[in-house]
């Protein structure tokens, strides 16, 4: 019964080499071999004898030497070539046995039995060095697999990252972008509150600068006129036969004081036009030796006749307390000046709602003083108005705050205030106020 | 005829002096001038009965050519009750209007014309 063992030998070795995957076309050819293995094994069954024996055999042996065959040529794969090594000293004992058989019938010897032994120690051997030589081969193989499965999870995992990454470096600069953008449009609103204030400020001040304008150019027209009158009656007089001297050098040192008050009445108008241009002007922030008490004092009454202008039954004490001799400081004028009409502006309204709270024995009273402090130079806007709550206080730099009814005031003033002095000029500006008392505004400023 | 003329700007002096200097040398019109409504009281009370026309501007510092008119129209002054001209920059009807509610006499706006007002101080009977 060799060529059933010989076919389940065959099976175990295609299964252990893995033929169907290193040898397709031999494999084919190994799976038909059952059919000759049934065909021997069958008849030799049914008939028996030493023929069907002997095919038995020639079977065995012939796979056995297939095996050598298919080891030899596998015998990269080591396990494959210690297999054919474990199966060539059998198979040639057994081809030996078969030569011998004719001759040695019925021999029963020692040494064959022996030999037999040997061989299939040997085989034994070899079988077990190619099994434990192919689980070795087959666990590295399931180790290099298993890293090759977490090396690729790896790479996958880092090329989501990577794609991860660049999605949200994307998505960054997108939203810096629109950031970017969301500012310098912030910027240019803000430089348009600025600018926007700057008028609202000037449109409070056009009043007062009318109303101040007016005056020295109605002095001016009358002067002139009235030299004219006194032109004529000095030619009229010269014309006389008798000449009254007296009157001529009246009249003549009358034209010459009108000519003076027409050039004084023209340069104040003058100074009031070029006040206003450099309030309107966009800042050029250059600083430059600033007389603090000429601009407080110019202020005061511009923004008295700026208020006076819309409501002609309000008045007010002005009390202007300008310390004499005060340093030049470097400051921009233009700026400093639309902080303190910003100030006065707030100090009027102020007292102007007290007076209209209809206060017996109320006198509404604001005042500037200067003085020099230190090495500082203070001005102070005080009036006798409304005061302010310490609520109101802690909020009334922070831009849009306002407690004015809505539309008449930006709430930008106080803010922009703030600016102009603490970056601008490098100074402080403080609040004092009480409820119902009045409030005190002090800027100072580096002499 | 004695006119006081209120006014905060001090060239108004010079000015009036000279547009009305024939009148002032011809002794028809004699001027004093006051710089604030508070000087003008002071003025009228310490010349009694002397002013016959008070010509005031309305907008000064303290007290104001309103408030002026109001006291001499209200306060008892020895007569005779002089006439009061308001003279202002501001000629809106609000102004006018409450002037003439306080009695004022006549509403002068500022540029004054001083042909008018010659006329108007001219038609004034002197006492």
């Amino acid at each position: 019964m060799a060529a059933p063992s010989a076919i389940g030998l065959m099976y175990w070795g295609r299964k252990a080499l893995n033929i169907p995957e290193r040898l397709p076309e031999w494999d084919r050819w190994l799976t038909g071999l059952w059919r000759p293995a049934a065909v021997i094994t069958v008849l030799g069954l049914l008939i028996g004898g030493p023929v069907f024996d002997w095919l038995d055999n020639i079977f065995l042996a012939f796979v056995m030497g297939i095996g050598i065959a298919i080891g030899w040529k596998l015998r990269a794969y080591r396990p494959a070539l210690w297999l054919a090594v474990a199966l060539l000293p059998a198979t040639v004992l057994l081809v030996l046995k078969m030569l011998a058989q004719p001759f040695t019938k019925d021999l029963e010897n020692g040494s064959v039995d022996n030999l037999e032994g040997l061989v299939i120690l040997w085989g034994g051997v070899f079988l077990l060095i190619a099994r434990s030589q192919s689980k070795a081969i087959t666990a590295e193989a399931e180790a290099r697999r298993v890293a090759e499965q977490e090396q690729r999870a790896i790479a996958t995992q880092s090329q989501t990252l990577e794609y991860e990454v660049n999605h949200r470096t994307a998505a960054l600069t997108r939203q810096t972008d629109e950031l970017r953008a969301a500012l310098a449009e912030l910027q240019a609103t803000q430089d348009q509150l600025i600018q926007s204030e700057k008028m609202a400020s000037l449109g409070e001040l056009t009043a007062g600068i009318a109303h101040e304008i007016q005056n020295p150019l109605n002095f001016v027209n009358n002067f002139a006129d009235v030299s004219v009158e006194l032109v004529a009656e000095l030619a009229e007089e010269r014309a006389r036969p008798t000449r009254d001297r007296t009157l001529e050098a009246e009249l003549l040192t009358d034209l010459r004081q009108n000519l003076a008050r027409i050039a004084q009445h023209g340069g104040r108008a003058a100074g009031i036009v070029r006040g206003m241009l450099e309030h309107s002007r966009a800042s050029t922030g250059e600083r430059q030796p600033t007389d603090v008490n000429a601009l407080a004092d110019e202020y005061l009454r511009l923004a008295y006749h700026g208020l006076r202008a819309k409501d002609k039954t309000f008045n007010a004490t002005l009390q202007p307390a300008l310390a004499p001799g005060l340093p030049l400081i470097q400051a921009v004028p233009g700026d400093l000046g639309r902080v303190l009409l910003n100030l006065l502006t707030n100090a009027f309204y102020a007292v102007q709602k007290r007076q209209q709270t209809g206060e017996a024995g109320y006198a509404p009273t604001v005042g500037v003083r200067t003085a020099l402090v230190g090495d500082r130079v203070e001005i102070q806007v005080r009036d006798n108005g409304t005061g302010m709550s310490p609520e109101v206080q802690a909020r009334i730099f922070q831009p849009f705050f306002t407690t004015k009814p809505s539309g008449e005031g930006t709430g930008l003033g106080l803010s922009l205030s703030h600016d102009i002095i603490v970056q601008g000029h490098g100074g402080t500006l403080a609040v004092a106020s009480q409820e119902g008392e009045g409030t005190t505004f002090t800027i100072a400023l580096p002499a | 005829m004695k006119i006081l003329v209120v006014d905060d700007e001090p060239d108004v002096r010079l000015l009036f002096e000279q547009r009305f200097r024939r009148e002032i040398r011809s002794g028809e019109f004699a001027f004093s001038f006051a710089y604030s409504g508070e000087e003008a009281l002071t003025f009228l009370r310490d010349h009694p009965s002397e002013v016959v026309l008070i010509l005031s501007d309305i907008n000064m510092p303290g007290m104001s050519g309103l408030e002026l008119l109001r006291h001499v129209k209200q306060d008892p002054l020895p007569p005779p009750q002089p006439l009061v001209m308001m003279l202002t920059a501001y000629g809106d009807s609000e102004t006018h209007a409450q002037a003439m509610q306080l009695g004022a006499n006549d509403f002068l706006t500022k540029p004054v014309d001083f042909a008018a007002l010659k006329e108007k101080l001219h038609a004034i009977p002197s006492l």
